[in-house]
């Protein structure tokens, strides 16, 4: 069977011994050949002789039938003949002795299907369980066990109230998919025996459970009709570690880990069941394979020709296999190793479950094999090769790409862990401790950290698709812009290390695809393959881009879409689709004359268009502040920095894994929602910001500073831990907001904020001086009376003479390109004409 | 010497007895580390150990204890194997108890089904020797552990040259050093001799190479690759660790065979087997005696190479510091003056050049690398004047890569370490250096033309380790970010398109007719004796400690704060960044390990002058950004 035993040759009994070696633990000597020299006084009956029906498939010469073997995959009662499925994936466990502890006999059937007489205890070899008991617990369990508050996605649709996996066998009924998935955390809430057995012995105890089960199921549902005889999955088995941690302890046991797929090879046919056909007689006999080796019949049954035997090929069985390899992922790595990988077998159904590039859970039998790599040869190299046997894959980036909402990978956070969390959270100025613990070496910048620190928490997802508008935003963009050498650099760094999905980019070199996603030909499959950017890999993440401006404009279209749509379209190579790319942009900008022009405004001095700018929730500018006393506090800063220890350092700022955990954990767990004073606030405040302009004119908010206020509050509420958003949360939302518009869209020419300088490009002042100048060029052309066509450099000399204000040529175009658009005139090259 | 070497010659008896005495209690392989610890504690003993680095590996005994100081290149997967296990013996059937520490393949006639059999784990590690090592290193390194090799018949004849004559013919003709059996020693055949020795250790694998890529980060290097078994404090390696590792060395020729004759019938019925790629098994298994397994008994990170200096911070080191202390301004004046006739007579580039010399990363406050000091050197004359600089350069430190900026190299060379995921290994790079590695780029060798998109990536990767002293290794579905700490000088002729710490216009004070000849002259003014000194002093001033005290700390902000009120836009944070780097490195040119008000104005003195030579460039250039 799958178990690659690998030799044929070698004196030994070659057996479960071969397959797993001994670590100091005490199975191993299992083996069941009939030539085992010492078994233990063992009172060979036939118990699992009732179960043996089948016999046309077991007619075969089976060299090792002691009396005393449980046959593990046949099934018991009521199957009607649904086939049995091999299960390759537990290796060679079919034919289990089980020996009886005490020296007592057993009563001759009573083993298996009754009630153990006290004082006797019959167990398969080399472990502690018992058939009988183990199956029957397995039955309770399936039977009793309710839990009330799984929230798993699997369960969906399922009454929580009702025996869970009753309802799921309910289900096999209808669907036909004979494979029932058993989270192993419940078998331990229910029976922590039971599964501490399943952990250690699971190539025993599996198909006992797939006995009981399908007892069970062909009981309550004796009609169906099944492809083949129900398998029991376990799956996330408590012991879940990383590849890292795997140990020679773990050799034979049940284990979950988890890791990314970064190689799937070809399927590989491997031979369950052999045929032979005699040439003499034609008489035919199948062999099964036993531990990887084919016992070819010698002697012709039926013939008595010796040597007759030939294997045919086409009518032998197979089995699907496939090497699957997995690498450790990069968040379980300590800094500076590299990642480590493991061969994983997959069997049967299994296969092509999983591509390169899945990340996945993978629960499994733990096998090591050794190598003895040529016969002729009596060293043996003392190395073993170890694989893991799959029996369930579970991908942990599944619902990432399908799913609607909510982050699939929780971290699991220690009880200990969430205590000091929240009482750091029930601290008054955990708002600030956390931003002054963001990058402690950039200096103050106290609001830029704040929208930063808002923009890691982001705001509660919402969904509108009922009503049409689908999915809002929770997502915070922001935008830093300023003098070169103000650290916005390292401040994306810090970001970017800190957040676990969080991707970098720098404008100058990243392509449109880049940042989307690009079609390439796989170099295994020589499939096309989609390979995903920097945009869509940071979903639910942070992007950060650096050198914003320098970005080409036809890879800052893509972003618009990202940055209010939150999803990708892709039209490529014949692949449309369209992806998620819920991603928080975090972008620095440098002005475009390399310093900052305080007199120009911040599209003037960023050139970016001003469609992509409304769409940062904040934009702040890094300048200089030029103050002595913040020079001092800055000269102190630095110089600290410079010889200060790594204690003190970590005396005065929160640690950064702390921060990570605090983070992660409230983006998992709080989802605040507004309350009546907030809302309160909320609109106040938008009615306020609308009011500001609306007396000089002009609009200086819109719905989208409204929704950005509303997204900053909830990350405020979340950084405290509320699920409510109250009036504070509102009140810094609306502070916060004020603070970056003062920076960013006041006005130069008047000082006063205006939004319209950041919606559409302009303030309103400057579009207000453009009409005047267009209607003064129009006065001046009507003056002269029926003119058909005038000189362009005339036409501008007058209109300088004749203004007060000082006109540039710029201004002159404009207003030559307003009165065009009126219909009113056209310009040809030199010529100015009427029409 | 003393008069027993088993623990040298025949280390395997020593552990196989104390796996006797032990009777299976696990402490015993404590022991074995203990006792092997203790051996080489003592006073010189470790020079007794022959060394992979500078003996032929058909020299070296098998089994026998051997050094080698590499860098951990790739880490493979751990792998199980029989700590302990049992055989029988086919005639008396008696069983017998055997240790399977430290060594490759089994005893005869294994019991696989032995209750006794103990599984443990280890890890291989792929090493390499330091990249970019200085022939100087290697040389003075070889003939300080040439002296004795008690458990080799190998006997070098090469002390009988002075490594003062070597140098010379070192410096007039450095590319020829580099492959010693093209060197044409007129002295006659004795000499011609002595060199084979060394030279027939270096071709052994490079002979092979055609056939193995053996994964050295630089190109056209040299040396024993070698398998590193790693049995204890798997967690405290990290790749690219510089480490002198001392261990059992395992040649095998069975791991050959076992490599390469294979069944083909077994394949098909073992499927692990077949699982492995014909790569995999080529990097995994290469024949043992091309690149030798070592299995680690005891292993010495080293902070530096430099042979010049004790490797290990004993009371050795501390009593080498304090006398060498002393001399320490002196020895900086008389560098300080040969380095500034090798940049043409410009003393303050003299002068960033050596701060730039013993700069190194001495700690990272979250992203930010602190101490590290990139220097650009502008205005570098061409016509192969880096090239020469290159080589003075190569002859004070221990470490060094010059990496020409064509855009041939840029667009065709691999600079940052791939995984191979068909090999299951690390490709290297040249990025993949050891800690203080000198890296000379020479951007004056760039010429017009499109960089295509490796290119663009590798200048990204440049751009990243000088900025954040990171690199990004690819391992195709994420990448992994490796701190390092490479000195990074870049010689240019405008200013860099890459970013750096500091900019310095040369300005040469002297246009010798012939480049060639002016430096050569220069070099040999120089004796070695002289070199040798400065070579210790880059490598001291480095690992000198340093502060600041409360005073000072106040002094210079009061400075920052009187700079920046005359005129703000003249000093920024990123300049008092950069001064107080400058402060930290001139303290410590100087031998002083707390910085002083005088320090601190001598900083910023040269500071000044170098900014105002840029100004005044740019004034020149015009359009220079």
């Amino acid at each position: 069977m799958s178990s690659p035993t690998s030799t044929p040759v070698g004196s030994k009994p070659s057996s479960d011994g071969l397959a797993s070696p001994p670590s100091q633990r005490r199975r191993g000597q299992d083996s069941s050949n009939g030539d085992l020299p010492a078994m233990p006084t063992s009172p060979a009956t036939d118990i699992a002789s009732p179960a043996v029906h089948d016999t046309s498939l077991f007619s075969s010469p089976r060299r090792s039938v002691l009396p005393s073997e449980v046959d593990m995959s046949s099934p018991l009662i009521g199957v009607r003949g649904t086939p049995v499925r091999q299960r390759p994936d537990l290796g060679s466990a079919r034919k289990a002795p089980q020996v009886d502890l005490h020296t007592e006999l057993p009563s001759a059937d009573g083993a298996v299907a009754s009630e153990q007489a006290a004082g006797q205890k019959l167990v398969i070899w080399g472990t502690d369980v018992n058939v009988g008991t183990c199956k029957e617990k397995f039955q309770r369990f399936l039977q009793r066990f309710i839990d009330p508050t799984s929230n798993e996605d699997e369960n969906a649709g399922l009454d929580l109230n009702e025996p869970l996996y009753m309802q799921k066998l309910e289900e096999i009924s209808v669907i036909g998919e004979p494979v029932l998935n058993v989270n192993c955390s419940h078998v331990q809430s229910f029976d922590a025996d039971l599964y501490r057995q399943l952990i250690s012995y699971p190539q025993e105890v599996i198909p006992t459970f797939d006995m009981a089960v399908n007892e069970l199921f062909f009981e309550r549902f004796p009609d169906s009709i099944l492809e083949h005889q129900i398998q029991v999955r376990p799956y996330n088995a408590l012991k879940t570690r990383n590849m890292r941690s795997l140990n020679p302890e773990d050799i034979d046991q049940m284990i979950t880990i988890s890791g990314m797929v970064i190689r799937t090879s070809q399927l590989i046919p491997e031979m369950q069941e052999a045929f032979f056909q005699c040439q003499v007689c034609a008489f035919s006999t199948r062999v099964e394979v036993d531990r990887g080796r084919i016992a070819e019949p010698a002697v012709c049954r039926n013939c008595n020709t010796t040597h007759s035997l030939a294997l045919i090929h086409n009518r032998s069985a197979f089995s699907d296999k496939q090497m699957i390899k997995v690498q450790e992922s990069p968040d379980d790595m300590p800094a500076g190793q590299t990642p480590h990988t493991t061969i994983v077998y997959a069997h049967n159904d299994l296969v092509d479950k999983v591509q390169p590039g899945d990340r996945i859970n993978i629960t499994g039998i733990y096998r090591a094999v050794p190598m003895r790599e040529n016969p002729r040869q009596s060293t043996v190299k003392s190395v073993y090769k170890t694989h893991i046997d799959v029996i369930h894959f579970r991908k942990t980036d599944e619902k990432r790409l399908h799913g609607l909402d909510e982050d699939s990978d929780q971290k699991l956070f220690t009880e200990e862990r969430v205590q000091t969390l929240k009482e750091l959270a029930a601290k008054p100025d955990v708002y600030e401790r956390l931003s002054s613990a963001l990058a402690p070496s950039i200096y103050e910048q106290e609001d830029i950290k704040k929208g930063i620190l808002l923009q890691l928490f982001g705001g509660t997802r919402k969904d509108f698709s009922q009503t049409g508008r689908g999915n809002f935003r929770a997502e915070v963009n922001i935008l830093l812009c300023g003098d070169p050498g103000t650290s916005k650099s390292q401040l994306l760094q810090y970001v970017f290390n800190l957040v676990p999905r969080g991707q970098y980019t720098s404008g100058k070199g990243s392509s449109a695809v880049g940042l989307t996603a690009y079609v390439m030909k796989d170099p295994e499959t020589k499939q096309l393959v989609l390979q995903t950017g920097a945009l869509v890999l940071s979903d639910n993440g942070i992007c950060c881009i650096d050198e914003f401006d320098k970005m080409s404009d036809s890879t800052r279209s893509v972003l618009h879409e990202v940055m209010e749509q939150q999803t990708l379209s892709i039209a490529k190579a014949g692949i449309i689709c369209q992806l998620n790319a819920r991603t928080s942009v975090l972008a620095a900008a440098n002005p475009v004359e390399s310093q900052w022009n305080p007199k120009k405004t911040t599209i003037e001095n960023i050139q970016l268009p001003h469609t992509l700018l409304s769409r940062f929730d904040l934009i702040f500018l890094m300048l200089d502040p030029q103050d002595e006393a913040y020079d001092r506090r800055l000269a102190h800063h630095l110089v600290a920095l410079y010889y200060q220890s790594e204690e003190q350092i970590e005396e005065e700022f929160l640690d950064m894994a702390v921060l990570k955990d605090y983070i992660a954990y409230a983006r998992t767990y709080i989802n605040p929602r507004l309350n009546e004073e907030a809302s309160q606030a909320l609109i106040e405040a938008y009615v306020d910001m609308r009011k500001i302009g609306s007396g000089r004119g002009m609009v200086s908010a819109y719905p989208r500073q409204l929704e950005s206020l509303i997204r900053l509050a909830e990350a405020h509420a979340k950084v405290r831990f509320s699920d409510k958003v109250e009036t504070v949360d509102v009140e810094e939302a609306k502070r916060l907001h004020r603070e970056a518009l003062k920076q960013s869209a006041t006005d130069p020419r008047t000082g006063f904020v205006d939004i319209s300088i950041l919606t559409t490009g302009m303030s309103a002042t400057a579009r207000k001086r453009k009409e005047e100048v267009a209607q003064a060029l129009k006065k001046m052309i009507q003056s002269r009376g029926k003119i058909p066509a005038m000189k362009y450099q005339q036409l501008f000399d007058d209109l300088r003479g004749q203004s007060e204000a000082a006109i540039t040529k710029d201004m002159f175009e404009e207003a030559l390109r307003a009165l065009a658009d009126e219909d009113y005139l056209t310009v040809t090259g030199k010529t100015v004409r009427l029409l | 010497m003393p008069s027993s070497h088993d623990w040298i010659n025949k280390p395997l008896g020593v552990v196989e007895a104390m796996f006797a005495q032990s009777n299976s209690n696990p402490e015993w392989e404590a022991k074995v580390l203990e006792y092997f610890k203790g051996q080489l504690k003592e006073k010189e003993s470790h020079s007794w150990v022959p060394s992979l680095n500078d003996v032929p590996l058909h020299y070296l005994k098998p089994n026998s204890l051997v050094k080698f100081r590499c860098l951990v290149q790739d880490m493979f997967d751990p792998e199980f194997y029989m700590g302990v296990y049992e055989t029988v013996d086919p005639s008396t059937k008696a069983n017998v108890l055997r240790c399977g520490k430290y060594k490759d393949v089994t005893e005869c006639g294994v019991d696989l089904n032995s209750r006794n059999t103990v599984t443990a784990e280890r890890q291989t590690f792929y090493c390499v020797p330091i990249p970019g090592e200085s022939p100087w290193a290697k040389e003075i390194s070889f003939l300080s552990a040439a002296r004795v090799v008690p458990s080799t018949s190998y006997v070098p004849s090469r002390q009988k040259r002075s490594y003062e004559e070597d140098d010379d013919d070192m410096d007039t003709q450095p590319q020829k050093q580099r492959e010693p059996h093209t060197e044409p020693h007129g002295n006659g055949d004795s000499k011609r001799q002595e060199t084979e020795a060394p030279s027939s250790q270096t071709t052994t694998p490079s002979d092979c190479s055609s056939h193995l890529d053996l994964n050295f980060p630089l190109p056209g290097e040299r040396g024993p690759a070698c398998l590193v078994k790693v049995y204890e404090g798997l967690d405290s390696f990290k790749l690219n660790d510089t480490l002198e590792i001392y261990g059992i060395l395992s040649v095998n020729p069975v791991l050959t065979v076992l490599g390469e004759e294979k069944d083909p019938s077994l394949l098909l019925l073992n499927p692990t087997e077949s699982m492995e790629t014909p790569e995999e098994q080529r990097a995994h298994d290469p024949p043992a005696s091309l690149v030798p397994r070592l299995h680690m008994l005891y292993a010495r990170p080293l902070q530096h190479n430099n042979p010049l200096l004790p490797s290990a911070p004993t009371e050795d080191q501390s009593a080498f510091v304090s006398s060498f202390l002393v001399e320490m301004a002196s020895v900086r004046a008389e560098l300080l003056a040969y380095l500034t006739h090798v940049l043409l007579g410009d003393g303050l580039a003299a002068e960033y050049l050596l701060l730039h010399l013993i700069s190194d990363v001495y700690t990272r406050r979250d992203v930010l690398p602190l101490g590290k000091f990139t220097l650009n050197l502008s205005g570098c004359p061409l016509n192969s004047y880096t090239e020469r600089l290159y080589q003075i350069v190569q002859q004070l430190v221990p470490c060094s890569y010059r990496l020409s900026m064509s855009l041939h190299t840029m667009n065709s060379m691999r600079l940052v370490p791939k995984k191979d995921y068909v090999a299951n290994r690390l490709v290297s790079g040249a990025l993949q250096l050891a800690r203080n590695t000198s890296l000379f780029l020479d951007e004056t060798q760039l010429e017009q033309g499109q960089l295509d998109s490796s290119g663009v990536r590798n200048i990204t990767a440049l751009g990243n380790l000088i900025s954040w002293q990171k690199v990004d290794y690819d391992f195709s579905y994420h990448q992994m970010e490796f701190p390092c700490n490479i000195n990074v000088l870049v010689t240019s002729e405008g200013r860099s398109l890459l970013p750096s710490d500091c900019q310095v216009p040369l300005q040469p004070q002297v246009t010798p007719p012939n480049m060639e000849e002016y430096l050569t002259t220069i070099h040999m003014a120089q004796f070695t004796s002289q070199i040798n000194k400065f070579r210790v002093y880059l490598s001291l001033a480095r690992t000198l400690d340093y502060s600041i005290s409360d005073e000072v700390t106040k002094a210079v902000e009061d400075d920052f704060v009187d700079m920046r009120k005359d005129d703000p836009q003249s000093v920024t944070a990123e300049d008092l960044h950069r001064m107080l780097v400058v402060a930290r490195l001139l303290s410590l040119s100087l031998g002083q390990t707390t910085l002083s008000r005088d320090g601190w104005m001598r900083a910023k003195h040269i500071d000044m002058l170098r900014r105002s030579r840029t100004e005044q460039q740019k004034s020149l250039n015009g359009n220079e950004p």
